[in-house]
C-alpha cells in the first residue's frame, strides 16, 4: 500500500551535507524519502519535506538567506501554504526563517564558537505533528553543530509566539545564546517548524540517543495522514 | 550610478563579532567600546536618477541585503548629497 511508507523529499542546496543522513533516518522510520533538488520547479509527489542542515551556498551574506531563491522553495512554501508538513533542520531552520516561512532569524552564536555536542531539549507543546510522539515536558536528547544557532526575535514577537504556543523546544542549557532558550518553533497554522538540532543524528542507538526519531517519526505519521486523505480524495 | 549600503546589527541586538574585535583592540592598547560589526554592499544600479537609484536599493535591501527583523541599512549614493 501507497499510504504505508508516506513519501518525503528531502530538498538539497549546493553545499548541504545532511541531506544523505536525513534520507538514511526518514527511510529508517517507515518513509520513502526522496531526494530533490535545489533547481527543480516542481516537487514530486510527496506528502513531507525536509530541508536538511549543511552550509547553503556557502552561507553568503547570511545563513539561509541565497538558499531562498531556490527555486524548489517556492514550490515548498506553496506545499506549505496548502498545509503540507514541512520540517527545517539547523541550516533548514535558518532558510525557513530568511524564506519568512517561520519567525525569527538565527544569528551567530553568542560564544562566535561552532558547538557540536548532545543537547538536552524540553518538549513544550505537543500540539504539532512534529511532536506528537514526545510526551509533555519530555527532555530530548539530540545533537546540534552550529555556529550560527542564536534564534533572536524581539520582545514583541517572542511575546506574540509564547501566546500562540509557537515555541516548540527549549534548551535546558542554552549552547548558542538563543532568545529565551529556543531551539525550534512552528509557524501558527503548525505545519512548518524549524529546529537547530539534528533529529537524524539521533535516530540509532550506535548514534547515543534515538530521541531524534520522535520528532521525525512525527512527521512522518503527519505525512502518512496526508497521502492517505489525498489517496482517498 | 554607485550605491553603497551600510549594513548594520540593529542596536540591542548581541553582536559577538563585535565584542571580539573591541575586545582585540583594548588589548592592542586602543581604549575603545561599543564595538559593532556589520556588513557593506557595493553595486553598480542602472538609474542615473538619484531618486529612482535610492528607492531601487531600498527594495534591494528590504527584499534581500538586510534582514530587518535583526539589521538597520543605510544607503549613499555617489555624488548624491
Amino acid at each position: 500500500m501507497s499510504e504505508a511508507r508516506p513519501r518525503i523529499g528531502v530538498v538539497a542546496f549546493p553545499g548541504s551535507n545532511d541531506d544523505r543522513d536525513a534520507l538514511r533516518a526518514l527511510e529508517s522510520l517507515g518513509a520513502d524519502a526522496v531526494p530533490v533538488w535545489h533547481a527543480d520547479e516542481r516537487l514530486p509527489e510527496v506528502a513531507g519535506i525536509v530541508l536538511p542542515g549543511g552550509f547553503s551556498y556557502g552561507d553568503y551574506l547570511r545563513c539561509g538567506a541565497i538558499a531562498r531563491f531556490a527555486p524548489a522553495m517556492r514550490a515548498v512554501a506553496e506545499f506549505a501554504a496548502d498545509g503540507g508538513p514541512v520540517l527545517g533542520i539547523c541550516n533548514g531552520f535558518q532558510i525557513l526563517c530568511e524564506a519568512g516561512l517561520l519567525p525569527g532569524a538565527l544569528r551567530p552564536n553568542a560564544s562566535l564558537s561552532f558547538v557540536c555536542r548532545d543537547v538536552d531539549l524540553r518538549t513544550e507543546r505537543t500540539d504539532t505533528p512534529f511532536t506528537a510522539l514526545c510526551e509533555p515536558g519530555q527532555t530530548l536528547t539530540i545533537p546540534i553543530k552550529h555556529g550560527e544557532g542564536c534564534w533572536f526575535a524581539d520582545d514583541r514577537l517572542l511575546a506574540e509566539l509564547e501566546a500562540n504556543g509557537q515555541i516548540v523546544l527549549r534548551y535546558e542549557n542554552n549552547p548558542n545564546g538563543s532568545v529565551a532558550d529556543v531551539a525550534g518553533v512552528v509557524n501558527a497554522e503548525r505545519n512548518v517548524m524549524g529546529l537547530m538540532p539534528h533529529p537524524e543524528h539521533a535516530v540509532d542507538p550506535l548514534l547515543g540517543s534515538t530521541d531524534g526519531a520522535l520528532i521525525l517519526g512525527g512527521l512522518v505519521a503527519a505525512a502518512r495522514d496526508r497521502s492517505v486523505v489525498s489517496v482517498s480524495v | 550610478m554607485r550605491a553603497t549600503v551600510l549594513v548594520r546589527p540593529k542596536p540591542g541586538i548581541l553582536d559577538p563579532q563585535g565584542q571580539a574585535v573591541e575586545s582585540s583592540l583594548r588589548q592592542l592598547g586602543f581604549p575603545v567600546g561599543d564595538a559593532r560589526v556589520g556588513r557593506v554592499v557595493d553595486l553598480e544600479v542602472e538609474s542615473a536618477d538619484p531618486d529612482t537609484a535610492r528607492a531601487e536599493v531600498e527594495r534591494m535591501c528590504e527584499q534581500l541585503l538586510a534582514n530587518p527583523l535583526i539589521e538597520s541599512y543605510e544607503i549613499e549614493l555617489e555624488g548624491a548629497p
